[in-house]
């Protein structure tokens, strides 16, 4: 009896070794969340590492950290947030079966992604020609070199690795974008958009604290 | 979606407060690093709570988030005591130090 009404009201994205939909959405959350929190213990070891570095170097990280442009910076951080936002309204328009909206924040979302991106293309071209490079690359001499190398060290790689999430993140957006123009997501299926929001905003959500830590502080 | 436009307008309010206030010199520079952080934490919270919906989801969600900040900040508090203790005399603590150890 209960195996008939199960396959009528079977959902093709329904995985077979799930029961039903709601345990299959709540496992996908669990696995999700857990996964972000390894992404926070890893960028943590780096936010760790710059705190030791910054203590024990702290005249020269103040000295490189004027080095980075504060507008820019700040123009970043508005971005991922606005994207943080679309990607909120994506969420928010597939629980509510509106797949045109979801189309359209799904693309205003990696577009915004995309902006971040050209943004840190000009400031790392920019920190490139002036020689502001990591560790033995540093060139551009001033006061405590080691120290203001150490902190571009960090910049690059705090930076560079998030720079990375973005990228990884458009992928998803991505094909998030093209399974919603399938019409693939409504109210009854739209957990990989729920999930791809989450990840995308722990990703804003390291930047909130990236900006001010090399941008503001030093 | 009202409540989306307000927290994206917090968001954007707080930003312009943590560079506006980066500039001002609260006595020690240790001030400024402690309401720097404490900002972000703030726009950290909004975006959990209210972009990331664990206001309204199943605790179990918010309880493995919050286990991994926690695990951070056991993480950060030991090594924080650790260098504290082995730092030569002479070498003044920095601002971020001094602020990260009153935070």
């Amino acid at each position: 009896m209960s195996e008939t009404t199960t396959t009528t009201t079977h959902s093709p994205f329904l995985q077979h070794h799930y029961a039903e939909m709601e345990q299959q959405v709540d496992a996908g959350k669990i696995g999700m969340w857990l996964f972000l929190v390894t992404e926070i213990l890893l960028f943590g070891g780096l936010f760790v590492g710059f705190a030791i570095m910054s203590g024990q170097h702290h005249d020269a990280f103040r000295l490189a950290h004027e080095h980075l442009s504060r507008p820019l910076g700040a123009l970043n951080t508005v971005i991922l947030l606005v994207s943080s936002f679309t990607m909120v309204m994506a969420v928010h328009s597939a629980r509510h079966s509106r797949q045109k909206a979801l189309v359209r924040c799904l693309a205003a979302t990696i577009a915004l992604a995309g902006a971040f991106l050209v943004v840190k293309y000009f400031e790392y071209s920019h920190k490139f020609h002036d020689g502001l490079l990591p560790g033995r690359f540093y060139a551009a001499g001033g006061p405590e070199p080691a120290g203001q190398a150490m902190f571009f060290s960090f910049y690059f790689m705090m930076t560079g690795l998030h720079g990375l999430h973005i990228l990884g993140g458009m992928i998803v957006l991505t094909w998030l974008l093209v399974r919603s123009r399938r019409g693939h997501f409504s109210s009854a299926y739209y957990a990989p958009v729920d999930l791809g929001g989450l990840y995308w905003h722990l990703v804003d959500m390291i930047w909130i604290y990236l900006f001010p830590l090399l941008y503001l502080i030093g | 979606m009202r409540t989306y436009v307000i927290v994206l307008a917090a968001l954007l309010a707080l930003t312009a407060l943590t560079v506006a206030v980066s500039g001002i010199h609260f006595g020690s520079p240790a001030v400024n690093v402690i309401v720097a952080l404490g900002i972000a934490s703030l726009k950290a919270s909004l975006v959990a709570l209210f972009f990331m919906h664990l206001l309204h989801d199943k605790p179990l969600n918010a309880l493995i988030f919050v286990s991994g900040l926690v695990f951070l900040a056991i993480f950060l508090i030991l090594i924080l005591i650790d260098v504290d203790f082995r730092l030569p005399e002479e070498v003044p603590p920095s601002a971020f130090w001094a602020g990260l150890r009153l935070w």
